[in-house]
């Protein structure tokens, strides 16, 4: 199918988030899923999945999404902790998808960590 | 469109697959399968990443996990490990990513750390095959802007003031070629790419067609508009398979965006492209027999002037760039001729791709910008030469470049500073030469490729070149005279001055630059019969040093044509008149008694 240049810029923005992932990068924001047995027993993995999905929707393109082994509070789990540079790093715990749409919306996007889910609340 | 959390990606060029990367590709299939992981993670084919001595590579985002050297048995521990648990699989990875078990991001590692890609920006990035991860880099973003907002003149005048020359070898200006194929006047111009990539130990055109098939499409679209062309034809080797399908299948995707074909963007600029393979002799890779054997005839080089510009491809004003000229364009129309001239030395802008190879330890493509030096090229990027051996000499340019010696290592690598120590930049192949190099041997190798790739039409490089080697053979069978080195000069400077084509010109480079600094190795060759490399075996003489024989006779048994003998218990002697010079007797020595000399 012939496209126009406007179909191009469609293109290039809807796969710009896949291949932006395959990039280097060192500042920005990070999100850090816990991925243990504990965690994906727990549920980590639609929480991960509902993470990048939130981010990808938003075209936020400062953010990783990542995973990690077992933080070590496996009764808290599905874990994620959310670091903005310059600031403390901010750990939620019993996450999902739900919450993380929440997390995304308010912490991420507005710079408002969502206290009621964080570990200090939950203890 | 599927979002995923990851991304895998496997080196699909031609290094990592003749390392089994399509095993480790459906290994992966299968493992994500099992683990119900194929929707969240995405698996990516790409191109080169460079470092082919350490392949089949895997890289995982958004980690940034390199993963080198993987084997089909470690794929379902990464795809449990660390795609599933997000524990990075340490024991697989490229060790110089690791530090302090933390794993450091590619570009501060040796390897990539002074290297600026341009040319092979998107290599292991996208998936060449996918014309919308290309999109997504910005791809046909420049063909969109030359067609709507610039006149050709701007283009020419863009990529003039760039100051990019040819990669290809001889670096002549590309804006001046392109201009001169504009003034000429014809109703038909073609646009040509070299894609016959020849040089003994040069991989970088296969690599960027084979990681980045569109770059080098859309530049050559612009090319076309900037000089006033609707055809187009890539003329690539046929033992490039990977290169030429992914070529088919990027020009297919072209077509069907309309960004190839009638009216592009809705102009009335007009191009197509073909591709046509070449059966793979070395002259074909010269402008005029590229252009030859295009049209259906016999690949044989024809007398310039007239130039391509003038009367080219079928008697049209024709341009021909390299793979590499090409993969420059769009980044230089996209980020202006102002960023490109703060790339580089004066004279050399931009950067250049080297296919390292030799003695060294990262075999593999790097891309730098030019006035990098020798030194940093082989000591940092290539991590310097294996076994503890020291630096002999490099030789860039391939049968037409010369050796740069180990005295001139501080050298930047740009066009006119090689030019200026007798080689020349070439095409890009780097070849590095360790203490057991013989440079007359070197000087050999390089004359037998060209024997074999004259195409026989001009005396010169047809009798010329056998005859050189003859002579460097007779060197190296102890035969030579100091007469035979005055000879080869003379020969060289002859051939140099008549040869018809670009080619045979430079054919005698090897000898002379070899002569020019290892002069005392010729001349170890002709005076003392010796090969001080201890390469060339007719100069070789394998002894035993009766002080360490303990005469066990094991020698003797290994040798296959009983040139040794002694009695047991005292030492052996080799009979040098029968002696085939095979090293069976050294290697199985166990008390390290026999010696070559």
């Amino acid at each position: 199918m012939k496209k126009s240049f406007e179909e191009l810029l469609e293109i290039r923005n809807k796969t710009l988030n896949q291949v932006n992932l395959r990039k280097d990068r060192e500042e920005g924001i990070r999100v850090v899923v816990g991925m243990a047995t504990c965690g994906i027993a727990a549920g980590a993995r639609p929480v991960l999945n509902a993470f990048t999905e939130e981010i990808a929707k938003r075209g936020l393109s400062n953010v990783t999404v990542t995973q990690t082994g077992c933080i070590g509070m496996c009764r808290l789990e599905p874990i994620v902790e959310v670091t903005v540079p310059g600031q403390d790093k901010v750990t939620y715990v019993h996450m999902s998808p739900e919450k993380a749409a929440r997390v995304v919306a308010e912490h991420i996007v507005n710079n408002n960590p969502v206290v009621e889910y964080t570990v200090g609340a939950a203890e | 469109m599927n979002i995923y959390r990851s991304h895998v990606l496997v080196c699909g060029g031609t290094g990592c697959t003749s390392s089994g990367s399509k095993q480790i590709q459906k290994e992966f299939e299968e493992q994500l399968k099992a683990n119900g992981l194929e929707n969240e993670v995405k698996l990516v084919q790409t191109g080169c990443f460079g470092l082919c001595a350490l392949g089949p590579v895997v890289v995982v985002y958004p980690e940034g996990a390199f993963y080198s050297r993987v084997k089909p048995e470690d794929v379902a521990e990464i795809v449990s490990e660390h795609l599933l648990k997000g524990r990075i699989v340490t024991r697989l990875l490229y060790d110089e990513t690791v530090a302090d078990k933390e794993v450091k991001p590619l570009d501060e590692v040796n390897f990539y750390k002074k290297q600026m890609r341009i040319a092979l920006r998107n290599c292991g990035v996208i998936n060449p095959e996918n014309i919308d991860e290309y999109i997504a880099v910005d791809g046909y973003k420049a063909l969109h802007k030359v067609l709507t907002e610039m006149t050709p003149e701007g283009v020419i005048d863009e990529i003039l003031k760039s100051g990019l020359r040819g990669r290809g070898g001889a670096g002549f200006p590309t804006g001046r070629k392109w201009s001169f194929a504009r003034a000429s006047v014809g109703d038909k111009k073609y646009v040509c790419c070299n894609a016959d990539e020849g040089d003994p130990g040069a991989f970088m055109d296969r690599s960027v067609l084979e990681g980045d098939p569109h770059s080098v499409i859309e530049a050559m679209a612009i090319a076309a508009y900037a000089i006033g062309s609707d055809e187009g034809f890539i003329y690539i080797r046929a033992e490039y398979p990977i290169a030429v399908q992914r070529l088919q299948i990027a020009i297919d995707q072209a077509r069907d965006y309309g960004l190839l074909g009638k009216n592009i963007f809705g102009t009335d600029f007009s191009f197509d492209l073909h591709l046509r393979l070449g059966a793979g002799a070395f002259v074909c890779g010269e402008e005029t027999a590229l252009m030859t054997s295009i049209e259906g005839k016999r690949g044989e080089p024809r007398p310039r002037p007239p130039f391509p510009a003038i009367k080219g491809l079928f008697g049209k004003p024709t341009i021909l760039n390299n793979v590499e000229t090409y993969a420059n364009i769009t980044a230089i129309i996209n980020n202006g001729a102002d960023w490109f001239n703060t790339i580089g030395t004066e004279k050399s802008r931009g950067t250049k791709v080297f296919a390292l190879g030799g003695k060294i330890n990262n075999t593999g493509l790097v891309e730098v910008p030019m006035g990098t030096t020798l030194r940093e090229i082989i000591e940092e990027i290539g991590g310097g030469i294996p076994n503890g051996k020291k630096f002999k000499a490099a030789q860039t340019g391939g049968p037409s470049g010369g050796c740069i010696p180990a005295s001139l290592i501080d050298t930047p690598i740009d066009y006119d500073s090689l030019m200026a120590i007798g080689s020349m930049m070439g095409s890009g192949g780097l070849i590095v030469m360790d203490e057991d190099t013989c440079m007359v041997d070197i000087a050999k190798f390089f004359l037998e490729f060209t024997v074999d790739e004259s195409c026989g039409k001009c005396a010169p490089c047809r009798v010329g070149t056998r005859r050189l080697l003859d002579i460097l053979t007779k060197i190296t069978e102890g035969n030579g005279t100091m007469e035979d080195l005055d000879k080869l000069e003379e020969l060289c400077m002859a051939i140099k001055s008549s040869a018809l084509c670009g080619l045979g010109q430079t054919a005698p480079n090897p000898v002379l630059s070899t002569l020019r600094y290892f002069r005392d190795e010729y001349e170890a060759h002709v005076r003392d019969k010796k090969c001080p490399a201890g390469v060339c075996k007719k100069l070789l003489e394998y002894y035993i040093q009766p002080d360490k024989c303990k005469g066990c006779s094991l020698c003797s048994r290994q040798c296959p044509v009983g040139a040794i003998s002694g009695e047991i218990k005292s030492p052996f002697t080799i009979d040098s008149s029968k002696c085939i010079k095979c090293g069976a007797c050294m290697e199985t020595c166990k008390f390290g008694a026999i010696i070559k000399r």
